[in-house]
């Protein structure tokens, strides 16, 4: 038992997410483009590439290496069997978010977020509830442009966070911040094609290794 | 939208969704096994089979043994099925690991969520399979359902569906939800689905039968109004076809019955609407009340009475006129502290 745990930490990326996804697909998907200077946040500057006609380019080695950390974490949570909630405030995409969550077997938040959810918790549900492990946050803002209250929340009840931030965002209490575009179709439905793809691996690498500790 | 008013009590207290288990599984277990056994109990005592003795003989041995002048149905004693005392709860969300079952358990509203998001499904579907139909360049199906018929949940009706509280934005979003996906031409696909959440309003006319006329042993056609009232005065009248205008009450000629006028041409007013004054025989039996009311409920039996000699459209302008109506004004009763059932006492100064 102790073996399935800590097998997985020795290696850098034992769930081989990093054939997932090349450049060439964050191209394609548009993940590279961000808002207008002036929409700009100032620590968003480290992650931007460039800016031309006035729209920030956001630098797509950057992002591949934070993906590569963030899906790498997701697969590690999923193993381990942490509860993953998906969070997101866009309402174009509330429908494919909620879908993938339920493909996943994890959970989704898309609606109005009510303000003691994470931190009211045994007056909200019943005593005995269980908490999120992991949020995943597939747009960072809430529909008035200001920070998700879910940012601050996870912080305060020390669960940690992967998020995809546009060149508007906050990334400071993100602890796996994404910098991408959350605002293009195709590049929200690769995201949530690269979660649910790492989600399923990781479980059922999971299932692979008790059968085989089993076997033993 | 607008206001739907129900005739179910008000303020009726949805104990199903305030909060999460106010009876425990075991609790009701209990309940239940209590009930069967007091069932058993109750069978012996009126000598009836315990095995085959049903709701119905329940209630009325409980009638029995505790007779209530109560007016309230549900301030009397009952015995029911715990089921349908206690209303259905909310169990346990979570397994035991800890993981919610439902995938959208961490919104809080998560039936409501999941309703909107099937009905969401089922218009982005109705969506996709409009423009399959346009890609093969076929005609969109314009089928026109009946939207004069039926109604949309209420809020109460919903939250009793879900088992969980709602707002009214809640419930406003949703109706909004099912009108737009009615609106699309999606014809049968969804139809089942918004059918679930509309109930039927059958129109107030069906529901009255109008009896078909008899023939007596002369060959003569006659039907007969019944069960009219008016105060205290209770009235049955036979009307005769291929009549002269005779009219007898209680074996007595109208004219000596009722020498007043004014009694007189109530009990003709029928007759003279449907242009009918010498065309009708009528034999009356009335009781009860005074001149004036045994007067009005014979006008009333006749004009029930005619219904069966008569069109339809002429009984809809017959209930038009107010010759249909049970008049329902009877004495109001005194009250205690006043003189009548409205004067108060003279008020003095000092």
């Amino acid at each position: 038992d102790e073996k399935l745990l800590s097998e997985p930490l020795s290696h850098p990326d034992f769930f081989n997410v990093k054939e997932l996804f090349s450049l060439k697909d964050l191209f394609d998907a548009r993940v590279h483009l961000g808002h207008k200077k002036g929409c700009r946040h100032r620590f968003m500057e480290p992650y931007i590439f460039g800016c031309r006609l006035d729209q920030d380019i956001i630098d797509l080695d950057k992002t591949m290496q934070h993906l590569q950390l963030a899906l790498n974490f997701t697969a590690h949570i999923a193993y381990r069997k942490g509860i993953i909630l998906f969070v997101s405030r866009k309402r174009q995409f509330c429908h494919l978010v909620e879908s993938t969550a339920r493909e996943c077997g994890e959970y989704a938040h898309t609606r109005y977020w009510q303000g003691g959810l994470l931190t009211n918790a045994h007056i909200q549900f019943g005593p005995g509830a269980r908490l999120p492990d992991l949020l995943i946050f597939l747009s960072s803002l809430n529909n008035v442009f200001q920070p998700h209250v879910a940012i601050r929340d996870a912080a305060k009840m020390n669960i940690p966070t992967v998020g995809v931030v546009d060149t508007n965002c906050n990334p400071c209490l993100i602890t796996y911040p994404i910098p991408g575009n959350d605002d293009s179709p195709t590049a929200m439905e690769l995201y949530c094609k690269l979660f649910r793809m790492t989600i399923i691996r990781a479980k059922d690498k999971r299932r692979q290794s008790e059968v085989f500790n089993e076997l033993r | 939208l607008r206001l739907i008013y129900t005739t179910t009590p008000v303020r009726k207290k949805n104990v199903g969704a305030s909060g999460p288990e106010k009876y425990t599984e075991a609790f009701i277990k209990k309940q239940i096994e209590e009930f069967n056994l007091g069932k058993r109990h109750l069978a012996n005592m009126m000598g009836e089979d315990p095995e085959t003795f049903t709701q119905e003989d329940i209630d009325s041995a409980i009638a029995y043994l505790f007779p209530s002048g109560l007016f309230d149905k549900q301030a009397r004693p009952m015995m029911k099925h715990p089921t349908e005392i206690f209303p259905e709860q909310r169990k346990i969300q979570w397994g035991e690991d800890g993981r919610p079952f439902h995938f959208l358990f961490y919104t809080g509203k998560q039936s409501y969520y999941s309703l909107m998001h099937e009905t969401y499904e089922k218009l982005l579907n109705v969506q996709k399979y409009q423009d399959q139909l346009t890609a093969q360049d076929l005609p969109p199906q314009k089928e026109k359902r009946n939207l004069a018929g039926s109604r949309w949940l209420t809020k109460i009706e919903l939250e009793e569906m879900l088992l969980e509280k709602l707002s009214d934005d809640d419930y406003s979003r949703f109706i909004q939800l099912l009108q737009k996906l009615m609106t699309l031409p999606c014809g049968d696909i969804e139809e089942k689905y918004i059918q679930k959440f509309s109930k039927v309003v059958p129109a107030q006319l069906q529901k009255v039968v109008i009896e078909p006329l008899k023939y007596d042993e002369r060959g003569v056609a006659f039907s007969t109004g019944e069960g009219s009232t008016r105060k205290t005065a209770r009235a049955t009248a036979v009307v005769y076809d291929n009549g002269s205008g005779k009219i007898t009450v209680n074996g007595i000629d109208v004219l000596h019955y009722f020498p007043v006028l004014q009694d007189r041409e109530q009990l003709l007013f029928p007759f003279q609407f449907l242009d009918r004054i010498g065309k009708h025989d009528m034999v009356c039996t009335v009781s009860g009340g005074g001149r004036s009311s045994q007067a009005g409920a014979i006008r009333l039996a006749s004009a029930k009475a005619l219904r069966s000699f008569v069109t339809e459209k002429e009984v809809e302008f017959m209930r038009q006129a107010g010759l249909l109506t049970l008049d329902p004004r009877v004495k109001e009763r005194k009250k205690p502290g006043q003189e009548g059932a409205r004067r108060k006492f003279t008020w003095k100064k000092r």
